[in-house]
């Protein structure tokens, strides 16, 4: 239950969760999320973001690596890249990558 | 980010207004996109005979099923068509042996997979490799929240037992788990229960589906439907736990329609955005639509493409938009808000698949239908008449067919 609702900051490490997919939907020209009884389609900026959480990478890097992109402010990217990171993972299509405990 | 499918709301493309200017535009077969998400039902053989089997009542042999290979092709070309999720389902779908093989077709095709199951023919093994072929999602039937009511209902004896056994598995492997509960009045009292086992069992989502009365469920019609007092009850539970439960349990609710004065956007209008495919490979519009006689569906087995039949077939056209409407609906101002309710509702209860719904209060036979249906929840006549394949069979004293 605790990983269905992650608190996204800084040093989280967001990754899809196996049962939500993050595909282009050749048919409609769109990229959509995929999840139980649900089809979603995230905008372009999301889209950019969603492709950078792979459980490896922090938000902290995420958020280097798109203020590098388009010489944005850091702290602007920072606040509207957590904010979406969190409503993603508040629906239930985030969570945290596993710890290694080994 | 907007959402384009979830439970029978509208894709942006198809939403009321913009739809009427499409139909003003262009042909009735170009309107419509290939949808989101299809429900494949594999077999409708199943070891529950639950008295409101949505299944129709003259049901597919084993012998006419589709073929793993049919199956496959049928697979391929939905993906190739631009649908995204696949809904496997019954009958039971864990009845059919190649279950695994077609879960793994529909991943390497690109298909989102979702198994709707009863879950008692499952292993742990056989779960196991459902999820190493890629299933996305599990949706487990529950018929109660204990033993007693819930075995007597499903008419297996131990089904309960091996469901929560399941549903645990499910989690265990991962797997985002539904919990479906079909609710009437023998089991509406144990809606509180219900709720909190779904959340005991880590479940992500709550599907509470009152009895949709056509089919079976129409044959037991008085044994099944709730009180209104029930139906009261019954809102109340779920406000109330939707709220208490937020970020734990997704309750999705559907208000049963003999209480409701409008009737329920059915199928999200019929032949708008949903098709099944039924297990002898016929498109339909909804899995009851072949209770309307008349109606001609094609099958894949035909010469058609599965496009073809979505777009151009008679019986898709027949009850799509606005144009085939009588009156009230025609002049109706929520005609496009509900599309006349359900279309197999209006031939069980009229025997014309064209009149509205009788759900609606707008029907001339609403009144008489929701009396009858009042007197029938205060009679208390609880014998089942269980689902199978024999046409039906009564309940006996303390046997419960369980």
């Amino acid at each position: 239950m605790a990983s269905r609702n992650i608190s996204v900051s800084e040093t989280s490490r967001p990754v899809l969760p196996r049962h939500t997919r993050l595909k282009f939907d050749e048919t409609r020209q769109v990229w959509v999320i995929l999840a139980p009884e649900r089809v979603l389609a995230p905008d372009e900026i999301a889209v950019e973001v969603l492709q950078l959480c792979d459980g490896v990478r922090s938000v902290s890097d995420m958020v280097d690596q798109l203020a590098a992109k388009y010489a944005a402010d850091r702290t602007d990217i920072a606040t509207d890249v957590i904010a979406m990171l969190q409503d993603l993972a508040d629906k239930g299509f985030l969570t945290q990558a596993r710890e290694k405990t080994s | 980010m907007s959402e384009i499918l979830s439970q029978g709301t509208a894709t942006p493309a198809a939403s009321s207004d913009g739809l009427a200017v499409l139909e003003g535009r262009r042909s009735t077969a170009e309107t419509f996109g290939i949808p989101l998400a299809v429900l494949a039902e594999l077999t409708h053989r199943c070891p529950l005979q639950c008295p409101y089997c949505s299944n129709p009542v003259e049901l597919d042999r084993g012998s006419s099923e589709l073929t793993t290979e049919e199956w496959k092709k049928v697979l391929t070309e939905l993906a190739e068509i631009g649908v995204l999720q696949i809904h496997f389902s019954g009958g039971e779908p864990t009845a059919r042996k190649d279950l695994v093989e077609l879960v793994q077709h529909a991943s390497d095709v690109g298909l989102y997979s979702n198994l709707i199951t009863s879950a008692v023919l499952l292993t742990k093994e056989k779960l196991s490799a459902l999820a190493d072929a890629g299933l996305c999602h599990v949706q487990i039937s529950f018929q109660g929240n204990e033993p007693v009511v819930a075995d007597r209902v499903a008419g297996l004896k131990h089904a309960h037992a091996k469901k929560i056994e399941a549903a645990k598995w499910t989690r265990e492997l991962d797997l985002p788990l539904t919990v479906n509960a079909v609710m009437h009045r023998q089991n509406l009292h144990q809606l509180s229960d219900i709720i909190q086992m779904a959340v005991d069992l880590d479940a992500d989502r709550l599907e509470v589906a009152n009895v949709q009365y056509y089919g079976w469920a129409l044959k037991n019609r008085a044994a099944l439907m709730p009180t209104v007092e029930q139906i009261e009850e019954t809102s109340r539970i779920v406000e109330e736990a939707a709220v208490r439960l937020k970020g734990v349990l997704a309750i999705d609710y559907v208000v049963p329609d003999y209480y409701a004065l409008r009737p329920k956007k059915c199928m999200g209008g019929w032949g708008r955005q949903f098709f099944n495919i039924s297990p002898a490979g016929k498109i339909l519009p909804c899995h009851a639509a072949e209770s309307i006689t008349g109606l001609e569906f094609e099958s894949v087995r035909s010469n058609h493409s599965i496009a073809w039949i979505w777009q151009n077939s008679e019986a898709f056209n027949r009850y799509r938009g606005t144009g085939w409407m009588p009156e009230p609906c025609k002049s109706c101002e929520f005609r496009e808000v509900d599309f006349g309710g359900c279309r197999c509702q209006a031939f069980a209860l009229t025997g014309d698949a064209g009149n509205t719904d009788p759900a609606c209060t707008l029907s001339p036979m609403h009144e008489q239908i929701f009396k009858q249906a009042e007197r029938e929840a205060a009679a208390h006549q609880d014998r089942f008449l269980y689902r199978n394949f024999a046409g039906g069979t009564l309940e006996t004293e303390g046997d419960h067919g369980a």
